[in-house]
């Protein structure tokens, strides 16, 4: 890549950026840490005439999201972005917007949820809408935020797919960082990125119903429907991503790996942390041991198939989560790769590890001691403890 | 509806389960939903169309001779005609 095509900019400002180069026709967002640059600036934007959407102020997050439902709905273009609080408040809207196939794009600064209150980073907020029915992506560093949103319109507005989509950036740690990025040309884009052509319309010169009500007789079918289409929408998410790839030089997969190939021992995890993970990964190499890292940028759908791919023959599994389990036997992230080890038949003894929690600083070093201490390791099964995870760091 | 609802494929529905069929609600009977229905006796009626206005159903229609009977297609049963009825002409009977 070329450094001078290069550009420093906050992620959040850059990501803003990019709505603007997929023509957003409508916005609608309320400010809250740590997503508030964004919609500062796409407001900048639209006041100053440089982005032609139009920007429907409101009173809150459900608000928010039900005003880009109607905007769907009418065929326009939808971005919205929020955190925390804001998607928790959102919730019952998300699966309205899923369930009405509603392909509007929205960033989530990822931030730790109240009480007690945080504005820092953790997964807590997206986990609890992980089953909105939502597609969602997560980003690593500011470039793929940039080029997700790019991406991430495409593939929803795809007749085959339908659907909204998160595209997930760690609020801080990510969100306010200056990185060097790499704007594709207006033009590129454009043809990446056709005009949006809904399959319908809220138009009086066709009267149609969205939203109605479905009998027991119905239900079963029509969400059964939905599920198809998100299950579905993978193929077409690897089709457009590698279709960007092509144009833009930027390779992206659902699924992706780092130092895998030699090593038996793979950390899975997702988020800005990998980039630590890989610094880590550097470090155990120079001290003579060898250990992987599986990204999954895409959550949902869940790629099980690329994902057991990677993780077959692999020995010991370190699964990273970024959310407190709330009661459930493991953090998220782990109990899909539990469920997947099982059903594909994975030999492999995996360890749970959860970190980061409300801004708590993740430095590589915490994942050389995971490593250390995951291949001491000798089963999945921890029957000590109640709990089959390990926060790490937690006073005791 | 082209055909009973409990006969759709999962597949044969559209996206979002969008109905782009206007009206196709008229299709669906609702009247096995009631227990009474509104009765009319025409001698006490005045034809003012209180029942007709109150109905939340529009399932009350006025006939040629300007007095007025519910559809019992879609008449469920509510008694709300009944209780808006001044000269009290509407009476709820099992049926």
């Amino acid at each position: 890549m070329n450094n001078k095509n290069k550009k420093g900019i906050e992620v959040s400002i850059a990501l803003s950026e990019s709505v603007k180069l997929c023509r957003f026709e409508a916005i609608s967002a309320y400010p809250i840490t740590p997503q508030t640059h964004i919609v500062e600036h796409l407001s900048e934007l639209v006041a100053e005439g440089e982005l032609a959407a139009e920007f429907i102020t409101i009173e809150s997050e459900h608000s928010a999201l039900s005003a880009c439902i109607g905007a769907s709905a009418a065929g326009a273009r939808t971005f919205t972005s929020t955190s925390s609080q804001g998607l928790e408040l959102m919730h019952e809207i998300l699966f309205i917007a899923s369930g009405l196939r509603m392909p509007i794009v929205m960033a989530v600064a990822n931030r730790a949820l109240s009480a007690p209150l945080s504005i820092w980073n953790d997964h807590g907020d997206v986990m609890a809408a992980r089953d909105a029915g939502w597609i969602q992506i997560f980003c690593e560093n500011g470039q793929e935020a940039v080029d997700s949103i790019i991406i991430a319109t495409r593939f929803a507005e795809d007749r085959r797919v339908l659907l909204p989509v998160m595209v997930n950036l760690d609020g801080f740690i990510l969100s306010h960082v200056v990185e060097p990025i790499e704007f594709p040309a207006q033009e590129s884009v454009d043809a990446f990125l056709p005009s949006y052509d809904p399959l319908y319309t809220l138009h009086p010169d066709r009267p149609l119903t969205m939203g109605a009500y479905a009998l027991p007789e119905l239900y079963t079918e029509a969400r059964y429907a939905q599920e198809n289409a998100l299950i579905n929408s993978k193929d077409v998410i690897n089709e457009v991503m590698g279709e960007f790839g092509k144009k833009f030089g930027r390779e992206y997969r659902v699924v992706e790996s780092y130092n895998c190939e030699k090593a038996d021992t793979v950390f899975v995890a997702m988020g800005s942390m990998n980039e630590n993970i890989m610094t880590a990964i550097d470090e155990l190499k120079s001290r003579g041991k060898e250990a992987g890292l599986v990204k999954i940028r895409l959550f949902r759908p869940f790629p099980s198939e690329e994902l057991a791919e990677v993780l077959s023959g692999k020995k010991r599994i370190i699964v990273i989560d970024r959310a407190m389990p709330g009661g459930a036997m493991n953090g998220p992230v782990f109990s899909e790769i539990s469920s997947l080890a099982k059903i594909r038949g994975l030999d492999a003894i995996l360890s749970n590890f959860i970190l980061g929690l409300g801004g708590r600083d993740v430095v590589p070093e915490a994942f050389i001691d995971i490593y250390n201490e995951s291949m001491a390791r000798t089963s999945t099964f921890v029957k000590a403890a109640k709990t089959n995870y390990r926060i790490v760091g937690v006073r005791e | 509806m082209a055909k009973p609802m409990e006969q759709y494929k999962w597949h044969e529905l559209n996206a979002g389960c969008v109905i782009d069929e206007p009206g196709s609600a008229s299709e669906y009977k609702t009247g096995s939903w009631r227990v009474q229905k509104p009765v009319w006796d025409d001698s006490k009626c005045i034809k003012c169309g209180v029942c007709w206005m109150f109905c939340p159903d529009a399932a009350i229609y006025q006939k040629k001779d300007g007095y007025f009977e519910a559809n019992l297609d879609y008449c469920k049963g509510c008694g709300i005609c009944a209780r808006e009825c001044w000269p009290c002409a509407i009476t709820m009977v099992e049926g």
